[in-house]
């Protein structure tokens, strides 16, 4: 297994991490969602974070952005101990969110959605410059949007999800958190937003980046970490085998995704030899 | 330059590169896109105008007076108090909440002019403030009980509307109304100012004049910038066609009593509302509110704020509508701000296009909503029908124009246009 034991930047730096979680749990009455969990990132770092359905990524992202607080544990943030209050709170320290549960205005037309509680120039909307950002964000996204001027609801599922990624691109944040950035996108949107990944990764700032798609993982990650049933359950590096991997998500070695293997190995096998 | 160089390189603008996408550039597209729009459910002011020329002839083929300059000069006066309600019940519907004390709000607001101004004999500007100060401390609680307490809208303000009636029938005390002087200056606005000709047409000039203006110039910026804008040929049609329809409305008010200051008032704060629902930041976040609550939360939006202020402009402008209405009557009664005051002030925002299920409304809805409430209320009284078939009637028209609401809203929904 090629675990890394401790926090350490694998390209061997000694620099501080942007953001530091240490013994975060959370509790949705009696379940426990989350528990014990540490986690940092740092500057010009793709964190991908890895799990079964119910692990707690998702909830780990939230608390990150602000939408749930924590029972326990404590948040650094560029060193400093910071209270997520809010997600106003978030946005206010540079962490821009892209939520797995679209988190856009159906009835705001994308420039709308994209400027949402950052308009320029406040007691008289200035259409024209945002419309010109708009269309600059979306291109360098290679999105194909229509139109911006029309509501959000008659977008297809991954012109929302260009959407909300351009929406976290435009106050230059310090820290990332994609949710499933690649779920509901095309070969070529999917290929774009991994792109900007690592142009994101280029320009210094801190990705986490949520995914069951172990190919998009291993393209741009430079640590996986691993959690199943809200606890760490180990770091890897993206070269370490899917076996490792996989006995990391589902906790052991004997596994429905092994079984699986062996069982087609099994059928295949006749026919191989003749 | 570089602007130039960049419209050599891309013929056509940044946002009109994509040729999935019909435009509507020209006045056939133009006209066929209106079609389109109003067949998927985006219906606008469309039913109100159907609504208002079906009552016109209605009512004038009943009774020849109902289109006379005079009682339309009558029904604009009696619009604008219950009109001034429903802009704030616009605001209200904005976030998708409700307010049903706007009623006794206003007739509370109204009894305490009475009493302060003729009971104490309190300056008449400082009796106003003081109704407006406390309107707004009625939303101001109603947000507190929404925003920390949870309690919804329909509950807490379904109480006030016992609570303020209660209160307004406390300080009429047993005479039940204070009548207010004749000839003061409130009264005076409330029943006989009206514009002098000279002032209403080059209001209706201004109006037309400014919009053009406004729409030359961001089409002027659009075109700098490299976007699309409309031709100047449009905004010059467009310009003369309002301006025509204008001075006619007042050419032929001018002919009875004229054009109402009360009634100024009331276009005056629609025209303020609108811009502040469209063209400012808090106008953006009342929208996004009513349209996807957690997604405003998570844009950072401070939400409970833009519940407050949503309450609390409601309950605002429910005051002074209940102060408009005792200029009107010349007195604060026990009646004020009872009956029909609520349902009207409602059904005006919802038949003038303001959805009932938030994120969707404008501040002209108001002013389009109650003329038509008015102009059926005005008719029926000129048939001398009593007070029961109005209340049917009334009735009966909300309920079809909720229906067209939730009808449209589903075909909007299916349309995707939200």
């Amino acid at each position: 297994m090629t675990m890394i034991s401790d926090v350490d930047h694998p390209q061997g730096g000694v620099r501080k991490p942007v953001l530091s979680l240490r013994g975060i749990s959370k509790h949705f009455g009696a379940v426990s969602a989350l528990t014990n969990v540490d986690l940092d990132v740092h500057a010009g770092e793709v964190v991908a974070l890895v799990g079964d359905n119910g692990a707690g990524k998702s909830t780990l992202v939230k608390i990150l952005a602000g939408v749930h607080q924590p029972t326990s544990g404590t948040i650094a943030f560029d060193g400093e101990q910071v209270v997520l209050s809010d997600p106003a709170a978030a946005l206010a320290l540079g962490i821009a969110t892209v939520f797995q549960d679209l988190a856009l205005c159906e009835n705001l037309d994308v420039v709308a959605n994209i400027f949402l509680g950052r308009e320029l120039n406040p007691m008289r909307l200035d259409e024209v410059s945002m419309e010109l950002r708009a269309w600059t964000l979306l291109n360098e996204l290679s999105a194909r949007i229509p139109s911006v001027r029309e509501p959000v609801a008659s977008l297809s599922g991954g012109q929302r999800q260009t959407v909300a990624i351009a929406r976290s691109l435009l106050t230059e944040p310090k820290l990332i958190l994609l949710d499933e950035p690649t779920a509901a996108l095309g070969v070529a949107q999917t290929a774009e937003v991994l792109d900007l990944v690592e142009r994101v990764r280029a320009r210094g700032l801190g990705v986490i980046m949520i995914s069951h798609n172990m190919e998009d993982v291993r393209a741009v990650a430079d640590r996986i970490v691993v959690l199943r049933l809200g606890r760490n359950n180990g770091e890897f590096e993206p070269d370490a085998s899917n076996q490792d991997l996989v006995t990391a998500i589902t906790g052991a070695d004997e596994n429905s995704v092994s079984r699986r293997a062996s069982r087609r190995r099994a059928h295949q096998s006749p026919e191989q030899r003749r | 330059m570089t602007g130039d160089t960049q419209r050599v390189l891309t013929a056509r603008p940044l946002d009109r590169s994509d040729e999935r996408v019909k435009h509507t550039d020209t006045f056939g597209n133009m006209f066929s896109a209106f079609v389109d729009r109003v067949r998927s459910g985006d219906l606008g002011s469309l039913p109100v105008v159907v609504g208002l020329v079906v009552i016109c002839t209605a009512f004038e083929s009943l009774n020849p007076v109902f289109l006379a300059p005079n009682n339309l000069v009558n029904l604009l006066f009696d619009c604008s108090t219950v009109g001034v309600i429903s802009l704030g019940i616009v605001c209200i519907l904005m976030v998708g909440e409700i307010d049903l004390s706007v009623g006794s709000v206003s007739g509370f607001a109204s009894a305490l002019v009475g009493v302060l101004w003729v009971g104490q004999d309190w300056p008449v500007v400082v009796a106003i403030a003081t109704a407006l100060v406390l309107g707004a401390a009625i939303g101001a609680l109603y947000a507190f009980l929404f925003n920390r307490l949870g309690m919804p809208s329909f509950v807490s303000t379904l109480a006030g509307l016992l609570g303020w009636l209660g209160l307004q029938l406390y300080l009429l005390g047993s005479s039940g109304s204070i009548n207010l002087p004749y000839g003061s200056p409130l009264v005076d606005f409330g029943q006989m100012l009206v514009m002098p000709p000279i002032v209403s047409y080059m209001l209706a000039a201004v109006a037309s004049l400014v919009m053009f203006v406004t729409g030359y110039r961001t089409a002027a910026r659009r075109r700098q910038a490299g976007l699309s804008a409309s031709s100047l040929g449009r905004m010059v049609l467009q310009a003369l066609l309002v301006t025509i329809v204008l001075e006619f409305i007042v050419y032929y008010l001018n002919l009875g009593r004229g054009v109402p200051w009360m009634f100024g008032l009331f276009v005056g704060l629609c025209v303020v509302m609108n811009y502040a629902l469209t063209r400012t930041k808090w106008g953006r976040s009342m929208s996004a509110v009513g349209g996807n609550r957690e997604a405003a939360r998570r844009a950072g939006i401070n939400v409970r704020r833009v519940y407050a202020t949503a309450f609390m402009l409601c309950s605002t402008l429910a005051a002074a509508g209940g102060i408009l209405a005792a200029a009107r009557l010349a007195s604060s009664s026990q009646q004020a701000g009872t009956g029909d005051v609520n349902l009207n002030a409602i059904a005006a925002a919802v038949i003038g296009g303001t959805s009932l299920f938030g994120g969707r409304g404008s501040a002209y809805s108001a002013l389009l909503g109650i003329i038509v409430i008015q102009s059926i209320a005005s008719g029926l009284t000129l048939l001398d029908l009593s007070s029961s078939l109005r209340y049917m009637i009334t009735g009966a028209v909300l309920a079809i124009a909720v229906i067209v609401d939730s009808l449209a809203r589903r075909s909007r929904l299916s349309h995707g246009r939200a």
